[in-house]
């Protein structure tokens, strides 16, 4: 069927720095979510402000396991609300776990080891971001992930275009991908990053307004762990959408740099 | 939709590539140039943050934010006898000796210690396995004692050695131990604490004497010490869970 329909023009749509740092980003965010699902299963809890509560409650968060006839069960604590999660979160494979094995890395109980790995991939993805921002500044290109005016005005129908499946391979980003892209880049990426940073106590003595600012070193974990989430949610959207949009199509502009457009599409970049 | 089976596989197969990653870095724990390489981020990190932080002090707070008693971690209660005997002597025989690359070594009990101009901070303590707790801790400038024992120009780095056997093996006992370089030594906030929160520093949290490193993670600041040795170099990875594949530099 496909060979038979009209064919839009193929153009080259992604240059080789975004297509580099696409990748660099993508094996990055991989690693830093598994190492990061590792650092949290060795105290496995969120709270807000500057420190756990041990002898009071500040907790948003909690995985626990519990001894019980039938077994070792997963408990997972909400804001005072109490989930059985066995085999996902609190236990699993039979023992105690945050995460499951199968989302850490290492796969086994190794703190050390995740942290060594998270760090290494938190500085490839911070120099990478950095060097993205610069270059998208002196070229421009950070105007392309900006929603402009007209473009805000199409999105509720943008928004019914994509609940309705009709997607349009335009010359440009539409105006939800605009959002969702600047939303990555501009804020939960940077966002990571100084959360991050503000769980380090030397730093917190090189910025302690920024400390401030967040609410404390717990409330930093917390949002990171939230940005995590929110990252996470993101990737699950960006696959389903390569997957809605034509695979193939997708992967080869990402791979390079070529995409071909809906029949009728203008390959003129403006 | 596309037909082809092929096609259809890979895609399937991507997901699960992905969630096989985990095991990608398993068996990584010991020395390979792997694990030399990813480590090698830590030297990146320490120098940033020697240039960002430079000697700025850790936040310190009020006595409204200790909330709770002082979370004590590692080794809580020393199971060994020439500690119990210290302990039972209310530390009257109790001797800290700094040695090593120095001038003049020496042999302060913690009378001398506690008659050294005091400093008391109130800090966070953070947990190399994501806690905190914040309490306040009353000691002795670690800079204080290495300005009267005269560090001599090959010094850099020193060694704090505890009385807790943490490990106990067929070679023997492992007792716990640490160090720092000279920049965290000196710095103001760095002390040697023999009180918490307003009283003798419990054995929970490390009496007669601890080390606070503020601007470090816990497993820095070594409990029960003994000893300090000045050096020109670290000799091992520098401590007892940097032996077992934590980073020296625990600034992150």
């Amino acid at each position: 069927m496909a060979d038979t329909a009209p064919r839009g023009p193929l153009v080259y749509r992604q240059r080789l720095a975004t297509r580099l740092t696409h990748w660099a980003w993508a094996l990055s965010l991989f690693v830093l979510l598994l190492t990061g699902l590792q650092i949290f299963n060795a105290h496995p809890g969120l709270y807000l402000g500057d420190q756990s509560g041990f002898e009071f409650n500040n907790a948003v968060l909690a995985l626990s396991a519990r001894d019980t006839p039938e077994g070792l069960r997963g408990v997972t604590w909400v804001l005072g609300h109490e989930f059985d999660t066995t085999g996902l979160l609190g236990a699993s494979g039979g023992e105690m776990r945050g995460f499951p094995s199968w989302a850490t890395i290492p796969s086994y109980h190794d703190l050390a080891t995740g942290r060594v790995i998270h760090f290494f991939f938190a500085w490839l993805l911070t120099g990478t971001l950095l060097l993205w921002l610069l270059a998208s500044l002196l070229n421009g290109h950070w105007r392309e992930l900006i929603p402009t005016g007209r473009d805000l005005r199409a999105l509720p129908a943008d928004v019914a275009d994509h609940l309705r499946l009709r997607l349009h391979h335009r010359r440009r980003y539409n105006v939800l991908q605009k959002l969702s892209y600047a939303g990555v880049l501009f804020v939960l990426l940077p966002g990571m990053i100084v959360t991050g940073l503000c769980m380090s106590p030397s730093f917190n003595a090189a910025a302690p307004w920024l400390l401030d600012l967040l609410g404390g070193r717990q409330t930093a974990r917390t949002l990171h762990f939230l940005g995590m989430s929110l990252l996470v949610l993101f990737f699950v959207v960006h696959l389903l959408m390569v997957v809605l949009a034509g695979p193939l199509n997708e992967l080869r502009s990402i791979l390079t740099g070529w995409y071909r457009l809906s029949p009728g599409e203008s390959s003129d970049a403006r | 939709m596309p037909a082809d089976p092929t096609r259809r596989r890979l895609l399937l197969a991507a997901p699960a590539l992905l969630l096989s990653g985990c095991k990608v870095f398993d068996g990584m724990t010991g020395d390979s140039p792997a694990r030399n390489l990813l480590e090698g981020a830590n030297a990146l990190t320490h120098a940033t943050q020697k240039f960002v932080a430079r000697d700025a002090l850790a936040p310190e707070y009020s006595r409204a934010d200790i909330r709770q008693g002082m979370r004590p971690n590692g080794v809580t209660a020393p199971q060994d006898s020439d500690y119990q005997a210290l302990a039972a002597s209310g530390w009257a025989d109790w001797r800290l000796a700094v040695t090593g690359a120095v001038e003049r070594p020496l042999s302060l009990s913690l009378a001398q210690l506690m008659a050294m101009p005091p400093r008391t901070q109130i800090t966070r303590h953070d947990c190399v396995e994501g806690w905190s707790c914040i309490a306040e801790w009353t000691g002795v400038q670690l800079s204080r004692v290495l300005a009267e024992a005269r560090p001599l120009p090959q010094a850099r780095f020193l060694y704090v050695r505890s009385m807790d056997t943490i490990e106990r093996g067929l070679a023997g006992g492992i007792r716990y131990w640490e160090s720092l370089d000279l920049r965290d030594a000196l710095h103001p906030q760095t002390i040697l604490a023999y009180g918490m929160n307003g009283s003798p520093l419990p054995v929970a949290n490390g009496a007669p004497l601890r080390l606070r490193v503020e601007r470090q993670l816990g497993y820095k600041m070594a409990k029960y010490l003994h000893a300090i040795e000045v050096v020109p170099a670290l000799a091992d990875k520098g401590g007892y869970w940097e032996e077992r594949g934590y980073d020296w530099y625990a600034g992150i």
